[in-house]
């Protein structure tokens, strides 16, 4: 049986799957149903620095977009940090961490951009026995307007800035979480880098309004007829952050940068593909505010099958191994050809693959064959575009098939080489480095 | 049980009236929005879909169907009504899996079509219980038309006829307009009046008037029409029944299949009618399994179907037999009447002989059995009442081309008197639209 057991810049935690700084993790009463239900680590609800606590909205705080059955696919939220007193927070930390010794338990802080306000609160925290602080640069909403969250996350300046208070006042291993809401994550990952961060955590939400309602002509969530922009998380946002995590796991100047990975990780199979691109391990929040926390049983189980059925013994054996796959597009190999292959055993002929194709793309699946209803690629028209194969209802249906090498491609008369070549040394390219033809 | 439980020979009264509310209560409850959504989330959005192919009005079902479920009921009863303004009784009644739900991909996927008689039905209730027109009468033409039917056919002409500006006279025979959907239909199948409701609802285009107890034949004939109309529609179903043609055949509790349908849905208390303990009907089709049903849920004892042949043989759809045993009839294949028995004049019980393919012909194998009963219904088809007064027939049947045509010039037919489609509501429907669209044709000259 695969051994799950986790080692995030030293802390340890009995599996990869922590809970991010959210509302799950608000409270003692919360993390430790968590717990019991067998999740590996938690990340505090982000505290504010000591003082009356921040208010909330006491209206609707969260908006939804959903799939089919109503699935719910993304969430966002207005809800500020924690609302409740800054010690009590601390006393249950510290009851909770001593209670459950072998569960990572993070605090997640955001305070004032100010040097004493983070030296002031970093001794708070040490004295709860936390495994580590997450620094909230990430929240795009609310507190962002007040120059935390999102605003410091975005000035790559001043994450470096705090990142090296925390380092210089506190010995608890720092976590930067990063803000999506940003041209180049690598920037503010770099900064942190630069700060003495010990790893980076993304992504935090992504600005948005989920929708409008029709008959006021209010953004959702409505708070009195109006709107505010709020995070975005939730299975919608996984393939933003999986590009996000690859970047930075895949930058000279940030390469081996620790990377908590957070976006949208829904089942286990979520988990292991951030793992496979770079991250050391994952935060989990919508899924388990849609299903409740038994849904890691489902994670740790799916993992260690998957791992058993492919030899790896720990997570170190997969880990980072996709980020070599991460190339720039001038890279692809052009002579890669591939064609759609649509198994006429499975199909059920709905025919969405021949709309899509003849609507929208290039012609290439016959919707008929000796009079009768029937879908079949055409060789010589198929760019292998791949766009059938995500239209279709049922999965493996319809496949990409590589042409191998020797073959010829009907489209464009062409043999097929096997040999590799890109862009950068294609005829077209006026920047060409080489001559070799590629295609 | 009622106090008529288990009376011997024919009886009222043999349930509760709890029972029988149950019994003859919706078949199919209507699919509230929670579950209307759900189900329309299945639907694949097919390119040229097979459902749409399958459906004889060509129901846009795709179209309607995403209109369900982007919370737009109102388009979709629209995109329903523009090719079937019956649409809310054929959502009722159509054999769908045998139509739009067998061909649905969704069936060859896991087995499990999209359940689009349903969904239609969600979709035209809401536009009828909102009196939602969608069609307005075109311009006056000065032509008007008579209809001879005011059932699935003719409403579906005189609609049609309506929005292309011709003016309708419907002549009908019974004190209601409806045809089967008032009378010839199962009550489970459409309660609450449905059937009324729904004449309301496509007459209230307007230019359509109806005369009831008209009988074409006795009160006038297709000759005075043909003067005093531009056009002729007939659309007037199989009024005969036929006979068994055996011994006994008189006998005090044989009755027709069709009357006792049309007299259950007729009747404000079903507690009043009187079953026999002991039922047999024969016949096969979609008839004889509304009386069987219709008799175990009055309360009868036990209930047989006899068909001269076999199960794939018969006219009544799986679902309908699967329906008809699910109530506790038993069907039995391949067996004849040979002779009704009787004892002073009443039905004691029927004589049956066992029946066989012999060199690809229907044989009696000689084998004969009884079986004990009070009442023996016939449902063994029905036939054309009227002579054709001048009309070319077929097979039994008016005949008529592609467009619906007569041998008269100015003569239509559709639905289950004419010749072609199968004798469904819906086909009758497409039939009755299709008519329409070929006499404006003609009078306008287009």
């Amino acid at each position: 049986m695969a051994d799950l057991r986790n080692n995030f810049i030293g802390i340890k935690s009995p599996n990869p799957f922590w809970l991010a700084s959210a509302p799950p993790t608000d409270k003692a009463y919360n993390v430790e149903r968590a717990f019991k239900a067998g999740w590996g680590g938690v990340v505090w609800k982000t505290l504010g620095e000591e003082g009356p606590p921040v208010v909330n909205v006491n209206g609707p705080r969260y908006g939804a977009i959903w799939g089919a059955d109503r699935r719910l696919l993304g969430l966002n939220n207005i809800e500020l940090i924690t609302d409740r007193q800054l010690q009590v927070n601390l006393q249950e930390m510290k009851a909770v961490k001593m209670r459950w010794p072998d569960r990572a338990l993070i605090a997640s802080i955001m305070v004032p951009c100010e040097e004493d306000s983070w030296k002031a609160i970093l001794p708070l925290v040490e004295e709860t026995n936390a495994d580590g602080i997450e620094l909230n640069f990430g929240c795009p909403h609310g507190m962002s307007e007040r120059g935390m969250g999102a605003a410091v996350g975005q000035v790559p300046e001043y994450v470096e800035m705090v990142v090296r208070w925390c380092k210089q006042y506190s010995r608890m291993p720092v976590i930067t979480k990063l803000t999506p809401n940003i041209t180049d994550v690598r920037k503010p990952a770099r900064a942190a880098k630069n700060g003495g961060t010990d790893a980076v955590s993304l992504i935090n939400t992504i600005n948005s309004i989920t929708s409008v309602n029709l008959d006021t002509f209010s953004p959702e969530p409505s708070i009195d007829g109006k709107g505010s922009h709020g995070g975005y998380c939730g299975p919608a946002v996984k393939p933003i952050a999986l590009s996000m995590v690859s970047e930075i796991a895949r930058d000279p100047e940030t390469f081996g940068l620790p990377i908590s990975g957070i976006g949208g990780i829904t089942t286990w199979r979520d988990a292991a593909e951030f793992l496979a691109l770079g991250a050391g391990n994952v935060q989990v929040c919508t899924a388990v505010m849609t299903y409740g926390f038994k849904i890691v049983e489902e994670m740790i189980s799916g993992l260690s099958n998957w791992m058993d059925e492919k030899g790896h013994l720990t997570l170190d054996d997969f880990a980072g191994r996709a980020v070599r796959n991460v190339s720039d597009w001038q890279y692809l190999n052009l002579n890669y050809v591939t064609k759609a292959r649509i198994n006429q055993d499975l199909c059920i002929s709905c025919g969405r693959c021949h709309i899509a194709c003849e609507d929208t793309s290039h012609q290439a699946i016959m919707k008929e064959k000796d009079g009768k209803r029937h879908f079949e690629v055409m060789d010589d028209e198929c760019v292998g575009c791949n766009l059938c194969v995500d239209v279709c209802p049922v999965e493996n249906c319809i496949t990409m098939e590589a042409l191998p090498p020797g073959s010829i491609d009907e489209r464009t008369g062409r043999v097929v080489t096997g040999q590799y070549a890109n862009w950068t040394t294609h005829p077209n390219n006026p920047m060409a480095k080489a001559t070799a033809p590629a295609e | 049980m009622g106090v008529g439980a288990l009376q011997d020979g024919i009886a009222a009264g043999r349930l509760s009236a709890d029972q029988y509310a149950e019994n003859f209560s919706d078949l199919h409850p209507p699919l509230n929005h929670h579950e209307a959504i759900v189900e329309a989330d299945r639907c694949y959005f097919c390119f040229d879909a097979p459902c749409l192919n399958a459906c004889p009005t060509s129901i846009d079902i795709p179209m309607f169907i995403r209109e369900i479920v982007t919370d737009n009921p109102l388009g979709a009863a629209e995109t329903i009504f523009e090719q079937n303004i019956l649409g809310g009784m054929c959502a009722r009644v159509c054999p769908t899996e045998q139509l739009c739900e067998e061909a649905c991909v969704r069936e060859a996927a896991e087995g499990k079509p999209v359940k689009i008689g349903q969904l239609q039905r969600y979709a035209t209730d809401v536009a009828m219980k909102a009196d939602a027109q969608f069609f307005v009468r075109g311009a006056e033409t000065g032509k008007t038309v008579a209809v001879v039917g005011a059932g699935p056919a003719g409403l579906a002409c005189a609609h049609r006829l309506s929005m292309h500006g011709h003016k309708v006279k419907i002549f009908d025979a019974r004190p209601k307009a409806g045809g089967l959907n008032e009378y010839g239909i199962a009550s489970y199948k459409t309660v609450d009046g449905f059937a009324q409701a729904e004449v309301d609802y496509v007459t209230a285009i307007g230019g359509i008037e109806i005369e009831h107890s008209k009988i074409l034949g006795e009160q006038f004939s297709l000759a005075d029409l043909e003067r005093d109309y531009d056009a002729v529609f007939l659309g007037i179903g199989l009024g005969g029944v036929n006979a068994l043609r055996a011994e006994g055949e008189t006998a005090d509790g044989v009755d027709n299949a069709v009357d006792f349908i049309a007299e259950l849905r007729q009747s404000s208390d079903v507690g009043k009618l009187p079953i026999g303990r002991r039922v047999v009907v024969i016949g096969g089709g979609m008839t004889a399994i509304d009386a069987a049903v219709q008799a175990k849920l009055l309360g009868a004892d036990e209930v047989t179907m006899v068909y001269r042949r076999g199960k794939d043989q018969m006219n009544a759809s799986t679902f309908e037999q699967d329906l008809a045993a699910s109530k506790g009839v038993t069907i039995r294949h391949w067996m004849a009447p040979v002779r009704v028995l009787t004892s002073n004049g009443k039905v004691t019980g029927i004589e049956l002989e066992h029946t066989a393919l012999v060199d690809g012909k229907l044989t009696g194998i000689g084998d004969k059995m009884t079986i004990a009963a009070d009442q023996v219904f016939k449902a063994i088809g029905q036939t054309l009442a009227t002579d054709g007064e001048g009309l070319s027939l077929a097979g039994g049947k008016i005949e008529v081309d592609d467009e619906g045509k007569t041998s008269m010039a100015k003569v239509w037919a559709g639905g289950d008197c004419a010749t072609g489609g199968d004798d469904l509501t819906v086909t009758a429907v497409a039939e009755g639209r299709d008519a329409a669209e070929s006499i404006n044709r003609m009078l306008m000259n287009i």
